[in-house]
């Protein structure tokens, strides 16, 4: 099985069936922010907590990286001609929008205010081969 | 405000130059102006000089003279030119100093620009994910704006050949070949739905100004140009940003909503009052949004107003006349200093084979960058 990681600790849970996004909430007036960080960018409060963020929530703007990101800071070192283009976009979720990669073929078909939901994706890999994980999300398959 | 007067401007052609450095062609752009105000460097009392790759803009001086001025260098990302254009105005207002310059320059490498998030205050994951880039935050910007107000993809192709056609007729402009509607929609799609020749490019040149106290500007020339405000601000919570992986569903205006509005209010003037306009068009899609943004026109209308050639240089809201970044690319510390310079030819009825017709007086020139700051600048006669 090929080894794995996380792009970055503490930044969504992992592994887990169901993983979340960690934001952090403001002890003072609750604002809640991404990624977490420990002071609140609403009121200027250094007291936070670690929260969670909902699964789901409606595409609300997309687009596609269809050029290589420069390496650094982008982790993928494929040759330009095997990179593989993807969708980036902001979810809203109820508690705000978070940016994010979209998961699935990158010419999938993308509507604003189509349901989405949170998956994890290996995106780039290590020079030992380790495969490198992040947060994306897929449009949810409408029944 | 009356107090500071525009008496010389100059610019080093924007473009490719292998072997010239980007203080050299500061150098060439503060002669320019110097010229064009009649006066010497030993002049100058005071200046302000801008930057994003060179360290040290103040080294210009190696090539003007060592006079000993005090000598500023500002950096604060795309807005870096409107930075030290108002440092350079307030200075004149303390009272100090007759007179002084803004001086912008840079020489980047080709291809969108490449830094360390960490440094934007956004962490690392957000580079190591292929997030960290400003032209996908312009698309997905213009996705939403474009879904919200009926926006089509030809009027940002609209947008994109008429800042190439005006490129065209300036001498000092980077891309200075016409391209057809067709042409710019057929181009690849680099961030939906943006496609090649949508995009402004970074490159290399500089620019430069000469202002004074208002009340002695009549020694130096008899077509001064006042700068009735000039205006940096930056994002509030709300704004939906460049290199920001969270926005608040509850929404604020953008920077350049709230530069435009403190702009008019210290020019006593209003959109309706503006003759020639320069937007940053960092893409197609910005100069679409920076025209509701900046108060020229309600969301949605830029649709009819491009079907129109209401922006043409012959229209009755002349935007980018000298072909704006598309056309000039953008060499950060010099291209709002490349804006004032043309709203100066503008208003003093020299800006050749692009003037705006009849008799314009009042100019007005915005910039936006990363990571959330906006610029601007009025003029007038």
């Amino acid at each position: 099985m090929t080894a794995q990681r996380c792009v970055a600790e503490g930044l969504f849970e992992w592994p887990s069936p169901e993983p979340r996004v960690q934001a952090s909430r403001c002890d003072r007036c609750a604002f809640i922010t991404f990624p977490a960080q420990d002071a609140c960018p609403s009121c200027g409060g250094d007291a936070v907590t670690p929260t969670l963020l909902s699964r789901t929530g409606t595409l609300w703007t997309w687009t596609r990286q269809r050029f290589q990101p420069k390496n650094p800071p982008y982790l993928g070192r494929e040759p330009a001609a095997e990179f593989v283009p993807y969708g980036v976009g902001f979810i809203e979720l109820p508690e705000g929008r978070i940016e994010a990669r979209l998961a699935g073929d990158v010419d999938q078909e993308l509507r604003i205010g189509m349901p989405m939901e949170l998956t994890v994706v290996p995106f780039a890999s290590d020079e030992d081969g380790t495969e490198v994980l992040t947060y994306a999300f897929r449009p949810v398959a409408e029944s | 405000m009356d107090n500071v007067a525009i008496i010389g401007v100059g610019r080093h052609p924007f473009g490719r130059f292998p072997g010239v450095s980007a203080i050299e062609m500061a150098a060439k752009a503060v002669r320019l102006a110097l010229q064009d105000a009649g006066i010497t460097w030993k002049d100058v009392q005071f200046a302000f000089g801008g930057s994003y790759e060179v360290d040290n803009p103040d080294a210009v001086v190696n090539f003007l003279g060592l006079t000993g001025l005090p000598f500023t260098d500002v950096y604060n990302g795309c807005a870096t030119a409107a930075s030290a254009l108002t440092q350079a105005a307030n200075t004149l207002r303390l009272g100090e100093y007759d007179l002084g310059m803004a001086i912008g320059m840079d020489k980047h490498l080709p291809g969108a620009f490449a830094a360390d998030p960490v440094q934007y205050g956004v962490p690392s994951w957000y580079g190591e994910t292929g997030l960290f880039l400003t032209p996908k935050f312009f698309a997905m910007k213009i996705q939403r704006y474009m879904h919200d107000f009926d926006i089509s993809p030809r009027t940002l192709a609209r947008v994109a050949a008429k800042n190439y056609r005006n490129g065209a007729l300036n001498p000092d402009a980077f891309r200075r070949q016409t391209l057809s509607e067709e042409q710019i929609l057929e181009s690849p799609m680099v961030n939906d739905p943006l496609t090649q020749y949508m995009f402004c490019s970074p490159d290399e040149g500089a620019a430069a100004v000469v202002l004074c106290r208002a009340e002695i500007a009549h020694r130096f020339t008899s077509t001064p140009v006042y700068l009735k405000a000039s205006v940096v601000r930056t994002r509030r919570l709300g704004a939906f940003e460049v290199h920001s992986p969270w926005l608040p569903l509850e929404r604020a205006d953008a920077p350049t909503v709230d530069a435009s509005r403190a702009a008019y209010a210290m020019a006593g003037l209003g959109p309706e009052d503006v003759d020639v306009v320069q937007l940053q068009d960092t893409d197609a899609g910005a100069e679409v949004i920076h025209m509701a943004e900046n108060g020229f026109c309600k969301d949605g209308e830029q649709e009819a107003l491009l079907a129109g050639g209401a922006t043409e240089i012959g229209g009755s809201l002349p935007i980018n006349t000298d072909g704006g970044l598309i056309a000039n690319g953008e060499p950060i510390g010099a291209s709002g200093l490349r804006q004032v310079h043309e709203l100066v030819l503008q208003l003093r009825g020299t800006a050749g084979d692009r003037q705006v017709p009849g008799t314009p007086r009042v100019g007005y020139s915005q910039l936006y960058g990363a990571p959330g700051t906006a610029g601007v600048a009025i003029v007038s006669t």
